[in-house]
């Protein structure tokens, strides 16, 4: 029996710890995932739809005016369709979710980018979508709120506790939990309990196969280092997963100072998983602070804290002052204006002892307007 | 006679309440252990944790009230949690000091049947569950099986699930071990409906908002009513042995 469970284990991370409601319905997301995943056909139409509806592949930009000598690409995730890495994950589950037969999915968001993503994909397959968002969140991404509702999803405020994504995640799960019958929970990030880790690690991966061609291409060689941001981690664990065997390429995930579940963090269980935390010695889940939305997650993906314990990638953080100077900086020099959230790794990115560096840009800033310039 | 249990909520009035709520005719207790997350819990569970974690009900002090009710009841003492309590106290450490302080078994929301098999606890099975987990569940619980009676989260509902009749069919095909039937049970009605199917009945939320509420004659009064209403059904020949597997 333990054997059986440690398939959905990075070491001593991951597994399922969620209420029995859910077993099944996991199991059978499971099968549907393996069964279709390898199937031609599944593979051509989502090799399709990735390429004339989200706009892949993503370039990767040498963007000379910043590094200071150092050459850092910028792997553009900013350019997908809805403005984020988000819509490789939701694009995949729409077609696992129409393959298991289910017609309404729920779906959590913290910036409000996995929300626009999961309205998006609803909209284009004609399935019924609920998001859940922290109200806090809804006034700092207030745009993203509006672009779901103009998609035809309903968002649902969650209303205490933080208010944030956190909580956000708990009531997807609980809508889940009573509607597991009819709806697929289209999880945001490289989170919860098996398989979904693994799910959206492969559906997020096609960022890391082309990025490490891109640079091949660009640079005929590797780069020395690979910087993402990780909140729950899946643009992280979606761009590393190109390079995890390239041992000399260093792997770098930042995080933010106030939500660093790896860097402060401890094992623990949150939102059906084992991962590192940020929870008090009783096991009880602490507040994240981040000016990033999308940051503001006291838990982490369970491959991430295996890959810190192993020491295969490393973890950083950057403050929310270093975020915003590295927006402004990206904003000024090179005419982009990223998300808050792959601003923290452009922060670290800048400071890396590398010289060729490849940075995940996963998402534009637009959504962030209101909260930098009230600062 | 049908089994009646009781959930409340670790805090400083538990033991006085626990002492009401056995007054009233409650057979079990469950105890919970607050979790600032807890998955399989609805608003009044959940506002009763915050409560709780705000008056510094944190895993000693938990251990220490669930002694102090120990003190003033005789019936079965089951704390309720869920795993990252555990992990972060150790499950077997947990399991000790629990017992120490009067625990009899213990129910974990977010641990299936495969987590944690060292871990002797009582199972849970929902409508979901295939018969043959449920079977797993049987065999590996701890004296009862719980009953989720619906697909969804703790709280008080308009009627008995429609779901609750088929699970205890399938249950009953595959075991001999009590059943207790939770979640959506609130009313003196429902608790005589529920039981007329299961073995017994566990209601939460309900008691923990009378509690909250109405303070511990109040709980007296709405456990007297749910025992009345279970009065009428006929009690199993399983009784005895939920009794027994209940009190060692």
């Amino acid at each position: 029996m333990s054997v059986e469970l440690a398939k959905g284990f990075y070491g001593a991370y991951g597994g399922r710890y969620v209420p029995e409601t859910l077993v099944p319905a996991l199991d059978e997301l499971e099968a549907g995932w393996s069964e279709i995943k390898d199937d031609p056909g599944f593979q051509l139409e989502l090799e399709s739809l990735q390429a004339t509806y989200v706009g892949r592949p993503t370039p990767v930009y040498l963007a000379e005016r910043i590094g200071d000598g150092k050459r850092i690409y910028l792997k553009r995730e900013d350019l997908c369709h809805t403005g984020a890495h988000k819509i490789n994950n939701a694009l995949g589950q729409a077609l696992v979710a129409r393959r298991l037969g289910k017609q309404r999915i729920v779906a959590e968001t913290g910036a409000g980018q996995h929300g626009v993503a999961a309205a998006t994909v609803c909209a284009r397959f004609g399935l019924e979508c609920v998001v859940y968002m922290g109200s806090e969140d809804m006034e700092r991404q207030r745009p993203n709120v509006e672009r779901m509702h103009l998609l035809g999803a309903e968002v649902q405020p969650v209303e205490f506790g933080t208010k944030t994504l956190k909580e956000a995640t708990s009531e997807a799960i609980r809508d889940w939990i009573t509607n597991v019958e009819s709806t697929h929970y289209m999880i945001g990030s490289c989170v919860g309990p098996h398989p979904y880790p693994e799910l959206v690690r492969d559906l997020q991966s096609v960022i890391g196969r082309e990025a490490r061609e891109q640079m091949l291409a660009a640079e005929d060689r590797l780069p020395e280092a690979v910087v993402a941001c990780v909140g729950g981690g899946s643009n992280a664990i979606g761009l590393f997963a190109g390079f995890l065997d390239d041992k000399d390429v260093r792997l770098v995930g930042v995080e933010a100072a106030g939500a660093a579940s790896l860097g402060a963090g401890r094992a623990g269980v949150l939102h059906g998983a084992r991962s590192s935390l940020l929870a008090d010695e009783d096991g009880q889940i602490a507040d994240a602070h981040s000016i990033s939305a999308g940051l503001d997650y006291p838990g982490v993906g369970p491959e991430h804290a295996f890959l810190r314990d192993t020491g295969r990638a490393e973890y950083r953080a950057a403050t929310d002052d270093e975020a915003l100077a590295a927006f402004h900086l990206l904003a000024q020099r090179e005419g982009i204006i990223p998300a808050l959230e792959p601003a923290h790794a452009l922060a670290r990115a800048l400071d890396l002892d590398a010289d060729l560096v490849l940075v995940g840009l996963s998402g534009r800033g637009d959504k962030d307007l209101a909260t930098v310039l009230s600062r | 006679m049908k089994r009646l249990s009781v959930y409340l909520m670790a805090g400083p009035e538990t033991p006085e309440l626990a002492e009401a709520a056995v007054a009233g005719g409650a057979d079990l207790l469950e105890f919970g252990f607050p979790f600032s997350d807890p998955l399989a819990d609805g608003p009044v569970i959940r506002l009763a944790g915050e409560r709780a974690l705000a008056q510094g009900m944190r895993t000693q002090a938990c251990l220490e009230c669930l002694a102090e009710t120990r003190a003033r009841v005789e019936v079965p003492l089951i704390p309720m949690t869920y795993a990252s309590i555990l992990e972060a106290y150790g499950y077997e450490r947990f399991q000790a000091d629990a017992e120490a302080a009067g625990a009899t078994s213990l129910i974990v929301a977010d641990l299936p049947i495969e987590a944690a098999p060292e871990v002797k606890r009582v199972q849970l099975v929902a409508p979901t569950t295939p018969t043959e987990r449920v079977k797993l569940a049987a065999e590996g619980t701890d004296g009862w099986l719980y009953l989720v009676s619906l697909t969804g989260t703790t709280g008080a509902r308009a009627e008995v699930s429609s779901q609750l009749a088929g699970l205890v069919e399938r249950a009953r095909a595959v075991t001999d071990v009590p059943l207790l039937a939770g979640f959506g049970i609130s009313t003196p009605a429902q608790a005589a409906e529920a039981a007329s199917l299961a073995d017994g009945i566990v209601v939460g939320s309900r008691a923990v908002e009378v509690a909250h509420e109405g303070g511990p004659e109040a709980l007296r009064e709405y456990v007297a009513s749910l025992r009345a209403a279970l009065q009428g059904e006929a009690g199993p020949l399983r009784e005895e042995q939920a009794h027994a597997s209940a009190s060692d």
